[in-house]
């Protein structure tokens, strides 16, 4: 029996409920006090009226702030670029034992650790030189030579993939012969491979680092390795893709033609490694002997062109070897890589692909009826858009506005061709060298029925109300999308059902409210 | 052997693997607290080894990323070339209300995104144009600061004549911050850099850009929250309890701040100043300069809010000293359950922190308050004056480290084996792969807030789903 003395209910302390309801930043300031407080705090900002800022807001979205915020010239607002290091440390951590430098001061290197933690989830070890005011005006060679040393002495890579910063172009440093000086005095080995590569912030993008460090590589691990014959594989390369997913999926399809191949730069454990209770600092899968004799390979196939122009044309040139452009993504960039690379291989398309394709193809079929003539904003680098391009055409999308800030006319040209070869496409404008605060004009004077884009998308879904799905790089408020493939049919089916599952959640967001929108608040839909 | 030694030799121990000269520099950054001896015995403040993994960033990340990037209403440009700015977009959460793009562009990223003819031929007429086109969309900004990246001090661009020029034609503030990264050995320079862009081109023009509230009339119980950026809500809930003790906050500087409040921080009678280390510099100008005091108070768990409440309290008359105590009264009880409650659940676990300016200090007490021991602690950029306020929190024994490698971080945890490590978005991952718990200290692993009593809650919790975790337990495979 209980005790009906001890059942009385507790009199709050300071409002406060029972212990276990801890409120945190999502219901705290919600509450009566803490919207009392902002209003207070209001009386000391200088704020403009509420009616003032209202009426701003409603002409931010019209067509003469559309027009104001085309006619600029200087200002980059949100721009969907990063800079170079990003790319080439990135494409550096696919190597076995390979070190990330960043020849420069040290705060990028802590910028680009973060950024890549942030959307893998998963350590990302990286050094830099930590030039100061003195390497400004001396230069930085004796940085270089003693950040050489104790990252070697401390760390044990087997290669230092070592890159530039803005600090260390300006001052015009340069890192070869610093590199030789470093060897020649012993702070590092001679025989250890520091591939470095010229890479300022001030020009390209992201994905110009990635191929300025990804030649680099290759360049110094194949030095003399040129043999008479060929070792019978194809190099693949995937450009700067940020899921780790589609580096296991290719893997995958190559086992099922029973194809021998050198991933070059297999990252996919270096972003995501498994947890043992034991931190592992290298988890670059590509091996440097690998690497050594990609230059006797049968041929290399690229699935991002705009990343990779210079690294291929040094592989076609340099190793006159032959060198193959796909995007295997949805269901005709698939078709036509397992085609070609069939063709080359002299393999047949294994049946495990074959029946994937039907039940992709299916699953494009039933559902095709919520995506058709839907229109669509997209961003992102080149070649992911111009995937994205090709696989919403052919499910009868209509890409409407295509925002790419790191373009160039080649790009730009193949995306209008894309475009313009279908009937969903007619409608579709590319804008290249624009940002996120252009897209968001567009958005409001023309607006669509779905953005596909990485997280920084989220602003214009709250601004514009337009649903978002996150394709791309950096997803830093989603978890574990990096997992998925998003290459070949397995992939097609994966980014078809983000896109067509948001639009049907957004449905039911519209259709919600209890005996006013929810008519055809649906169960099956 | 003691602790004191035992933790002398493992320091030693893991500096072995360093090549001399390296072993020399980072030998004098790290040591043991020994009974009282008052700043404990590292040094600081000096350049990170080359080479070496270190967390710290540099002067920009100080004053774009901490001090002027949260003023919610004025437009940071980051002036040079496109990454320094992208990088640092949306990355602290400085909570803040306000429409973005309209009135407020906190969570915005404005760059002049320098290509290699503005290196070539310089940026300042770039600059110009930018601040122009900005008057066009965002008529509504209160100003603009320019922080400079790398290539713009290396070329010699004259951004100071730039913002002198368009300040005169707007009407707006435009303030020049010469914060490029190869200033100084970390973001801490970067802190001073942005106090004394507010000494230099702010506060003497103070009087001309402040907008008054109606019927203001400056009072005697008038402060200023100082180095509270707002991460996760942080420097609501410290206004709360300052106002609970009948004092009147009319700034808040740069946690949810505007340019106006900034401008109204000569008006106060104190300056109350939560992360000593980003903003102790204006504090003592505005002491020299107006004679206005300042105090450091910590606002991390029932302890110390207790005990600064009452330090604050005593500044003032006996009405606000009364109110602090009833104020005290009030939560204290509440702050006592929930101690009780996650004591059970954390009492005698070890922590290892390293942060970056006020935390390594200021939240022991709070982990004491849960029963949690602090066996090791360091900053990412603190000072000697850093050291100093931390003896008095820490107990002999505790592991001190200044500018904490990865790789010396990795070996300590190894040996020391703490239940909780508390640090930063570079280390987390680190340590979980080596089923260590783990927060983050600077974004609070984006929960939030941790300051005052609100904030005690969230935190307690946190570090209670953080060390009992029962995914922890998963990772040896049964057969294993």
């Amino acid at each position: 029996m209980t005790d009906n003395l001890d059942n009385t209910i507790p009199t709050p302390s300071c409002g406060g409920e029972d212990l276990g309801q801890v409120k945190d930043h999502f219901e705290l300031f919600h509450t009566a006090p803490y919207q009392d407080l902002f209003e207070y705090k209001r009386q000391f900002e200088g704020a403009h009226s509420r009616d003032l800022v209202a009426e701003t807001a409603e002409w931010t979205k019209g067509w003469e702030y559309r027009e104001k915020n085309f006619a600029r010239e200087a200002l980059t607002i949100n721009p969907a670029k990063a800079c170079q290091p990003l790319g080439a440390l990135f494409v550096a951590a696919g190597f076995e034992d390979t070190l990330p430098y960043s020849h420069g001061s040290q705060g990028c290197v802590a910028y680009f650790r973060s950024h890549l933690t942030r959307n893998y989830k998963e350590p990302f070890q990286a050094v830099s030189s930590s030039m100061t005011e003195d390497a400004a005006v001396f230069g930085g060679l004796s940085n270089l030579k003693s950040g050489l040393e104790n990252s070697y002495t401390l760390y044990k890579p087997k290669m230092i993939a070592l890159c530039t910063t803005c600090m260390a172009e300006v001052i015009g440093d340069d890192i070869g012969a610093y590199i030789t000086t470093a060897k020649n005095e012993g702070h590092i080995p001679e025989d250890l491979p520091v591939p470095a590569a010229h890479t300022p912030s001030f020009v390209g993008s992201h994905i110009t680092g990635y191929d300025n460090m990804l030649k680099s590589i290759l360049k110094t691990l194949t030095k003399d390795e040129r043999s008479e014959t060929t070792n019978g594989k194809f190099n693949f390369n995937l450009g700067f893709d940020p899921y780790i997913g589609n580096i296991r999926e290719l893997k995958r399809i190559l086992g099922l033609f029973g194809i021998d191949y050198t991933v070059l730069s297999d990252n996919s454990d270096t972003f995501d490694s498994p947890n043992t209770g034991e931190f592992k600092m290298y988890n670059g899968l590509t091996t440097l002997a690998e690497t050594a004799d990609s230059i006797n390979a049968e041929g290399t196939v690229f699935f991002q062109k705009y990343t990779t122009p210079k690294t291929q044309e040094y592989i076609a040139k340099e190793w006159g070897q032959k060198t193959y452009n796909f995007r295997p993504f949805g269901i005709k960039g698939t078709d036509e890589f397992l085609m070609t690379l069939s063709a080359i291989t002299g393999k047949p398309i294994p049946l495990e692909l074959q029946q994937e394709r039907g039940r992709a193809v299916d699953a494009l079929t039933d559902s095709q009826a919520w995506i058709h003539g839907k229109k669509i904003a997209l961003y992102g680098d080149p070649d992911h858009v111009l995937s994205l391009i090709q696989f919403l055409l052919e499910m009868g999308a209509e890409p409407t506005h295509i925002v790419v800030t790191n373009s160039n006319d080649e790009f730009e040209a193949e995306a209008r061709e894309l475009l313009t070869n279908s009937p969903y496409g007619q409608n579709g404008t590319v804008w290249g060298g624009k940002d996120l605060w252009h897209l968001r004009s567009l958005m409001f004077t023309e607006p669509v029925d779905l953005l596909i884009g990485n997280s920084y998308g989220k602003y214009l879904w709250r601004d514009t109300g337009t649903p978002l799905v996150r394709i791309g790089y950096p997803i830093f408020d989603r978890h574990h999308m990096h997992r998925y493939a998003t290459l070949g049919y397995q992939g097609a089916i994966n980014q078809f059902n983000w896109i067509v599952n948001t639009i049907l959640e957004e449905l039911d967001r519209k259709t919600i409210v209890p005996s006013k929108t929810d008519i055809s608040f649906d169960l099956i839909r | 052997m003691t602790t004191v030694e035992d933790r002398k030799a493992l320091i030693d121990e893991v500096l072995e693997a360093y090549p001399d000269k390296a072993k020399k520099l980072r030998a004098k950054h790290i040591s043991v607290q020994e009974a009282e001896k008052a700043d404990c015995g590292v040094k600081s403040n000096k350049k990170s080894v080359p080479g070496v993994m270190t967390t710290r960033g540099c002067a920009y990340a100080g004053a774009k990323g901490v001090v002027w990037g949260p003023v919610k209403d004025m437009i940071h440009i980051s002036h040079g070339p496109v990454g320094c700015g992208y990088y640092s977009w949306s990355g602290r959460r400085n909570y803040y209300i306000g429409t973005t793009g309209v009135d407020t562009f906190g969570t915005m990223q404005f760059t002049s995104d320098f290509q290699e003819r503005d290196i070539v031929f310089g940026g300042d007429k770039k600059l110009a144009k930018l601040i122009d086109e900005l008057g066009e969309l965002f008529p509504l900004s209160q100003g603009t600061t320019i922080e400079s990246e790398c290539p713009v001090g290396l070329i010699g661009d004259d951004i100071e004549a730039v913002a002198r020029a368009k300040a005169k034609e707007t009407g707006k503030p435009v303030i020049p911050v010469r914060c490029e990264g190869f200033r100084g050995v970390s973001q801490s320079l970067g802190h001073h850099i942005a106090n004394d862009t507010v000494r230099d081109w702010v506060l003497p023009k103070a009087d001309e850009y402040r907008k008054l509230p109606e019927g203001f009339e400056p009072g005697p119980y008038d402060v200023n929250i100082i180095g509270d950026y707002n991460i996760g809500g942080d420097a609501w809930p410290s206004r709360m309890l300052l106002e609970e003790i009948g004092l009147r906050v009319i700034s808040q500087f740069s946690g949810d701040g505007t340019f106006n409040e900034v401008v109204m921080t000569p008006l106060a009678k104190l300056n109350l100043i939560h992360c000593y280390r980003s903003m102790n510099y204006i504090c003592r100008f505005m002491e020299e300069k107006y004679g206005i005091g300042w105090l450091e108070y910590n606002f991390f768990g029932p302890t110390q809010i207790a005990k600064s409440l009452r330090k604050i309290a005593a500044q003032f008359d006996e009405t606000i000293q009364a109110k602090a105590e009833e104020v005290i009264a009030k939560y204290q009880p509440r702050m006592d359950a929930i101690a009780a409650k996650y004591r059970a659940r954390l009492e005698g676990k070890k922590v290892m922190m390293m942060v970056g300016g006020l935390r390594p200090r200021h939240v022991v007490p709070a982990f004491t308050d849960l029963g949690m021991d602090v066996i090791g602690t360091g900053y990412e950029f603190g000072h000697g004056d850093d050291y100093k306020r931390t003896a008095e929190y820490v107990n002999e024994g505790t592991v001190i480290y200044d500018d904490i490698s990865g790789y010396e971080f990795e070996e300590f945890a190894k040996e020391l084996k703490p239940d909780l490590i508390a640090a930063g978005i570079k280390e987390k991952y680190v340590f979980q792969k080596m089923a260590l718990p783990f927060r983050q200290m600077h974004s609070w692993d984006y929960s939030g807030p941790y300051h005052g009593y609100d904030g005690f809650e969230v935190f307690a919790r946190d570090m209670d789903m953080a060390i009992n975790n029962p995914t922890w337990a998963l990772i040896n495979p049964p057969w294993a």
